[in-house]
């Protein structure tokens, strides 16, 4: 057939487009956005998500508190931010639209299901008249779509009763969608037949649905063309697309493989990290033990014992969990052993915004165990650098026989992006060696083994696990005596200690990787220095002072305890110093004290991260003042 | 061979002088171990003590073997994940009633409950020692201490009833005074898969010198404890002229053997896997100042904690054959950009 080619105008080519799915918690949002990236990443777009739910499971239906929304950014070209404003909204319900719609700029698309404009849930939402009807939605292009009765009526053949037929509305909303950005089908129909498989008729009324949505899309008049966004130019390489959780979970098997050594990971389950547990007790076929443990501070008693064992140990939890863990972290500490700690960071103080994302746990981290006790940090820039993080993380606590905290946080534990995966051949061997032997030579001429006798380089002490013949002996956290590890109280030997346990740590510097600045000018006089999860938005910002033709330079720190070795003098080349955060100012703190330079601050505290034009807004200030 | 050499208490005691005050049960308790140890025919490096906190926390320092001297009420946690990475090895629990019961009562029901493959010994004396005599989780009533002068407000546990309430599948209690019987209740909990839980009466002689002298002191005993004998009916006293039975109630009650005689007398039965019996023993001296059984109350087979673990990781890789990293990386859509 030629004709839909002559009636239809060809489609109209984007080079980025943000898209926001929202509706009741209940209507299936999170799956619809998880399809769409699923199917924009097989097509080739770069991407970034953000996921945005309440932390009620249900909140009341129909009302505000109950959003939930997905937010996909999809582009030709390499992008680092889930986008600032929604070109399109997808609004399932008044409460979805009232909530999102301050997010919009004039022109932005809504397309809105009108079924569910009643009386009941425009109250609900606090509408006085249906703003689908009453002009106030007149700066936008606005198509309100019946999705739920066209959706009932293209799934009566399924056998659905209506009430049921009415909750695959999401894959109608998903059909239009990926009609309107041509997205492939072949994807997102596989997912249906292999997701609801085993329901004949849920499957029947989703797949419906979904074809409905695309062809209704394709039929109606009401879209006057499609839009296509053509694939990005990433560098060549083999991609998938991964969130950082995921990330985390494959990053600690991989850890695991490199050291030889099964990986032993135990948890409470905590939002929003209770998703490596799940991803990681899939993968049993790895030799990965997981244990959900009856408490957070349980769970890292279990790794402690593990690392103890001999086991790659590992516990994952967020911010009101790393408080409960803290004694337990300062034992691990005092015991040198290797272990993990994940942070996925949310909003706090106290149970705070669990689903929302926040940065204020670095100051935790580094400072938040009683008595001197320090431990490396790490932190993952991106989704897929979660991965990395993880593997780092791994190797620093096993090479140095240390509690390790890897900080990620909840924007990129639920966020994704392509992952252009690495060779796993190449990933570098992190193993240590076990102790087998005794090391020192006691005064009536008979081997011994000390079990704090330290390697000199490292200041690592030796693993020597039960099960060894002859290596028999004890470690706890009371301070211990230089070498022999014996219980002592001397007011030296615990200096002794506190400085070499600091010194350890401090020797990590000339193990990990110098800060490097971006720079692309050269002549840039304002550094930008931003860890973790910030990486994508000041990456955005920059490149918008760069299109200005103004200059600024830009840093991620990836390693927060030890620094990079040559921070304090990167610093100091600059002019101006700007640190944007989502807290109120810990890394600029940290920065000041270590090197007394005057990093200036960007908070935000929302629970969302930052926007590209908020860095920028910034950066401007900062150039021209 | 190095295996075959006989091994003494010598091998199984670390060159740590041993700092308990002068007096202390913990030194027989001690004692009583390190003896039985070359008995059970174990290695010193197979065999790991987890403590948590408190004076019978310090135990691991003085055994020759692997031990993490650990944070306080944790032990149990610690111990578990020994047992989870490690099969191989036997893993003990060194604790006390204010560690086990009040700070890390909760990791000890879960690692009861989960039937995790520990040997858990409770070195209860009813005080907190270490810090200097405030009452604990086992002190009755009334009592008065430093921190309670005018008499303890607290109800208090009754560990064995909590063991088994917790669905522990060993549970059993010794006390100080007895070297022969606190060795025979080690050798049953240790040769027991799954968490064997001990409580041990002990005589703190510092801060609560004599709980439990009512019925531990050498004239009291036969008239005061109750010893537990699989597949004989519960008699005890000096003429052994006192006996256990269930009432109608299902409730246990001291009966004179000469006046219900002895068929109506409770057969002990330690394997019976309904805990219903066993509770109602426990519960029959709500304080040890009465007849107290003694012995073992429950012990009853169900799969362990870590045995399930390592079943379902060979049962993965039967399934699914050994990991392959590479094959994880790439599951689910893949794309080339050239």
């Amino acid at each position: 057939m030629t004709d839909s080619t002559e009636t239809h105008d060809p489609p109209h080519a984007l080079e980025r487009v943000v898209i926001r799915f929202a509706g009741d918690s209940g209507d299936g949002m999170q799956l619809v956005g998880d399809r769409f990236t699923d199917a924009s990443a097989v097509f080739g777009n770069d991407l970034a998500t953000l996921p945005n739910y309440p932390a009620e499971i249900r909140a009341p239906a129909g009302t505000i508190a109950g959003v939930s929304s997905f937010q996909v950014h999809i582009a030709d070209y390499d992008i680092v931010t889930p986008g600032d404003v929604p070109n399109l909204l997808v609004a399932m319900n008044p409460a979805a639209l009232k909530a999102n719609i301050g997010d919009l700029v004039p022109g932005a698309a809504i397309i809105a299901n009108s079924d569910a404009f009643e009386t009941r849930n425009l109250e609900k939402a606090g509408y006085e008249s249906n703003p689908l009807e009453d002009g106030s939605l007149d700066e936008f292009r606005l198509s309100p779509v019946p999705m739920t009765s066209l959706t009932i009526e293209a799934t009566k053949e399924s056998g659905a009763k209506p009430r049921d037929a009415a909750r695959s509305k999401n894959f109608f909303a998903l059909g239009l969608i990926s009609w309107m950005y041509s997205r492939p089908v072949e994807p997102i129909i596989a997912w249906i037949d292999e997701r609801f498989g085993k329901s004949q008729i849920v499957h029947d009324a989703n797949l419906a649905a979904f074809k409905a949505g695309f062809h209704f899309g394709e039929t109606t008049e009401l879209f006057g063309h499609a839009y296509e966004v053509h694939p990005a130019q990433l560098p060549p390489g083999r991609y998938r697309n991964i969130s950082g959780n995921v990330a985390v979970a494959y990053g600690l098997i991989a850890a695991g493989r490199q050291a030889k050594l099964p990986v032993l990971y135990a948890s409470y389950p905590i939002t929003p990290a209770s998703d490596i547990l799940h991803e990681l007790s899939k993968h049993k076929n790895f030799g990965v033990r997981t244990v959900q443990a009856e408490d957070e501070i349980a769970a890292i008693g279990v790794a402690i014992g593990g690392a103890f064992a001999g086991h790659l140990a590992v516990t994952a939890t967020s911010g009101p969990g790393v408080d409960l863990k803290a004694e337990a972290l300062g034992l691990a500490v005092s015991l040198e052993l290797p272990l993990v700690l994940i942070d996925v960071q949310r909003g706090g103080p106290s149970t705070g915004l669990p689903t929302k994302t926040e940065q204020a746990d670095l100051l935790l981290a580094m400072y938040g165990r009683h008595g001197e006790a320090p431990l490396p940090i790490v932190a993952a820039i991106s989704p897929s650098d979660c991965f990395d993080a993880a593997f780092e993380g791994a190797r620093l606590a096993l090479e140095y026989r240390t509690p390790v905290i890897v900080l990620t946080d909840g924007y990129l534990a639920n966020g994704s992006e392509p992952w252009r995966f690495p060779d796993v051949d190449v990933l570098p061997d992190i193993s240590v060696p076990f102790t087998t032997e005794a090391n020192h030579l006691g005064a009536d001429g008979t081997l011994e083994f000390w079990p704090y006798l330290r390697d000199e380089q490292t200041l690592a002490r030796p693993w020597a696990i039960p099960g060894t013949p002859g290596l028999m002996h004890r470690i706890g956290g009371i301070e211990k005596q230089d070498g022999t590890g014996n219980v002592n109280y001397e007011p030296e030997n615990h200096e002794r200690m506190t400085h070499l346990r600091a010194e350890k740590i401090a020797r990590i510097a000339a193990d990990i990787p110098p800060a490097v600045v971006d720079d692309p000018d050269g002549d840039a006089r304002l550094l930008v220095v931003g860890w973790g999860s910030t990486h994508g938005a000041i990456q955005a910002g920059a490149r918008r002072i760069r299109a200005r033709a103004m200059s600024v330079a830009t840093l991620q720190l990836t390693h927060l305890n030890p620094f990079p070795a040559n921070l304090g003098e990167v610093l100091g080349r600059y002019a101006k110093v700007l640190v944007p955060e989502m807290n109120l100012g810990q890394l600029s703190r940290l920065l000041r004290a270590e090197f007394l330079v005057d990093a200036q601050r960007l908070n935000k505290v929302q629970g969302l991260p930052f926007r590209a034009a908020e860095i920028e807004a910034k950066m401007l200030e900062l150039i021209d003042g | 061979m190095a295996d075959e050499v006989t091994l003494t208490r010598k091998d199984f005691a670390s060159d740590q002088e041993v700092r308990w005050c002068p007096g202390c049960g913990d030194y027989s308790v001690l004692t009583a171990l390190q003896l039985l140890m070359p008995e059970l025919g174990v290695r010193p490096e197979n065999q790991v003590f987890v403590s948590g906190i408190g004076c019978s926390s310090r135990f691991p320092y003085y055994m020759n073997t692997y031990g993490i001297h650990s944070i306080h009420g944790r032990a149990p946690a610690v111990a578990t994940g020994i047992a989870v990475a490690r099969p191989d090895l036997d893993v003990w629990v060194i604790t006390g009633d204010g560690d086990a019961l009040s700070i890390g009562g909760n990791h000890f029901i879960h690692a009861l409950r989960r039937n995790v493959n520990l040997t858990i010994l409770l070195f209860n004396n009813q005080i907190y020692g270490l810090t200097k005599g405030q009452y604990s989780p086992t002190s009755e009533v009334g009592k008065v201490t430093k921190s309670s002068p005018f008499g303890s407000l607290d109800h208090p546990f009754n560990p064995v009833s909590l063991a088994l309430a917790a669905e522990a599948t060993f549970v059993a209690r010794t006390h100080d005074m007895d070297r022969k019987h606190m060795q025979a209740v080690f050798r049953r909990a240790y040769e027991h898969r799954g968490a064997a839980f001990v409580e041990i009466y002990q005589n703190c002689n510092v801060f609560n010198d004599g709980a439990f002298e009512e019925i531990t002191g050498k004239d009291k005993r036969a008239d005061m404890l109750i010893e537990l004998h699989h597949g004989e009916p519960i008699r005890f006293g000096a003429e052994r002229e006192l006996g256990v039975r269930v009432n109608r109630y299902g409730e246990a009650e001291i009966v004179p053997v000469a006046e219900v005689g002895e068929s109506a007398l409770l057969v002990h039965d330690e394997h019976r896997y309904d805990p219903t019996v066993a509770f109602a023993l426990s519960r029959l001296a709500e304080h040890p100042v009465s007849p107290t059984p003694v012995g073992i109350f429950r012990s009853v087979e169900r799969p362990t904690y870590d045995g399930e673990v390592q079943a379902q990781l060979a049962a993965a890789q039967d399934r699914r054959s050994p990991g392959d990293l590479r094959a994880l990386i790439e599951s689910g859509s893949v794309w080339e950009v050239v």
